[in-house]
């Protein structure tokens, strides 16, 4: 294999896993439809799952152009199977309740601001072109999930206790967000992505800050932190996710809407 | 959305006001619930901010506004309307200004 196709095979898996992580929370926000606390919120909520499922089907397109099998983003959105999906684990995670749904964004959001200010510089234009406009998104679901986890965790005892309980469950999904692997390795090499580990920081900076202006402890470290979602071994949550997410195309192949 | 629709009455109302551009005047949107000034920002920008354009956004809470009431319409408005010399419409306006 050329080296030039290596690059291009590199950046259409890793175009997955950024698309696969977008398409999966922007579903999973898009269940709140309908049972959002309040009316304001339900509208906040699926103004980020928009503009997370908009990323996903940029990324997902240039995924499938990259790969050359003639996919397009619906096919790889609506026809793969669940141990095709890329993404990590934190942002399968079922909705929970609305303290849940609020930990699992604040530390993606968190993590997705430094990851696309940083991939603005990336050797590749149209991922640095799609990471100007993710982080002014990122920027501002960061500061609504940092607003409501201050809320509440300096509300009520039930909503400090909620709001602790979901970080504590969360944690251990967080250790996959600064992964390694070859193929990161050579991307990082050919200037296209940097090492996720100098991400990891600032996050820890930003995420603990926050737990402390909060008055939550910040959650232990875990002996070890759950990881697979980049290699395809999923929770059995997401399977579920997906048969719903894809019956329609399913049940009606190439049906246009 | 019955039991939310409790909760609602918990967080005060808010006047909406959006300018579409810089210059323009702040036009009143709309109204939102919202329990602080940062969540009414929030909560203005995603419901009367995500489709159209926007420069700004302010919000106040709707018990800080004072306001006529139908009763006052007679006393309040009606004089002005048969004093045809009170309107400044005797004046060319130039081609271009526009806003006014």
């Amino acid at each position: 294999m050329t080296s030039e196709n290596r690059l291009q095979r590199d950046l259409a898996e890793y175009s997955l896993r950024l698309g696969d992580d977008r398409l999966v929370l922007g579903h999973r926000l898009s269940e709140w439809c309908g049972h959002a606390p309040v009316l304001e919120e339900e509208l906040a909520l699926g103004n980020f799952a928009l503009d997370l499922l908009d990323q996903a089907s940029l990324l997902l397109e240039s995924a499938g152009r990259l790969e050359g099998r003639g996919r397009s983003a619906d096919d790889l959105a609506f026809f793969r199977d669940v141990t095709e999906f890329r993404n990590l684990l934190l942002v399968e995670q079922p909705n929970g309740d609305f303290a849940f749904t609020i930990a699992r964004q604040y530390l993606f959001d968190a993590f997705d601001l430094h990851l696309s200010v940083a991939l603005e510089a990336s050797g590749d234009r149209p991922l640095a072109s799609f990471a100007v406009r993710a982080a002014k998104e990122a920027a501002y679901h960061l500061r609504h999930s940092r607003e409501w986890l201050l809320r509440l965790g300096g509300g009520t005892d039930e909503s400090r206790r909620r709001m602790q309980a979901a970080l504590g469950e969360l944690w251990i999904f967080t250790g996959e967000l600064f992964e390694t692997d070859d193929l990161v390795r050579r991307l990082v090499e050919a200037r296209v992505v940097f090492d996720p580990e100098a991400l990891r920081g600032p996050w820890r900076e930003e995420v603990l800050g926050t737990f402390a202006e909060a008055g939550l402890e910040a959650p232990k470290d875990p002996a070890w932190m759950q990881r697979g979602g980049r290699d395809g071994r999923h929770g059995e949550a997401l399977g579920r996710m997906l048969s719903d997410m894809q019956s329609v195309a399913r049940a009606f192949p190439g049906a246009r809407w | 959305m019955s039991e939310s629709a409790a909760r609602d009455a918990d967080w005060p109302l808010w006047e909406v006001f959006v300018q579409e551009e810089g210059g323009a005047a702040h036009v009143h949107a709309g109204s939102i619930h919202a329990p602080d000034r940062e969540m009414a920002l929030q909560n203005a920008r995603d419901v009367y901010a995500r489709r159209g354009r926007a420069a700004s956004l302010w919000v106040v809470e709707s018990s800080a506004i004072t306001a006529t009431t139908p009763a006052d319409r007679a006393p309040f408005f009606e004089p002005a309307f048969d004093k045809i010399y009170r309107h400044p419409q005797f004046y060319k306006v130039p081609r271009g200004v526009r806003g006014l």
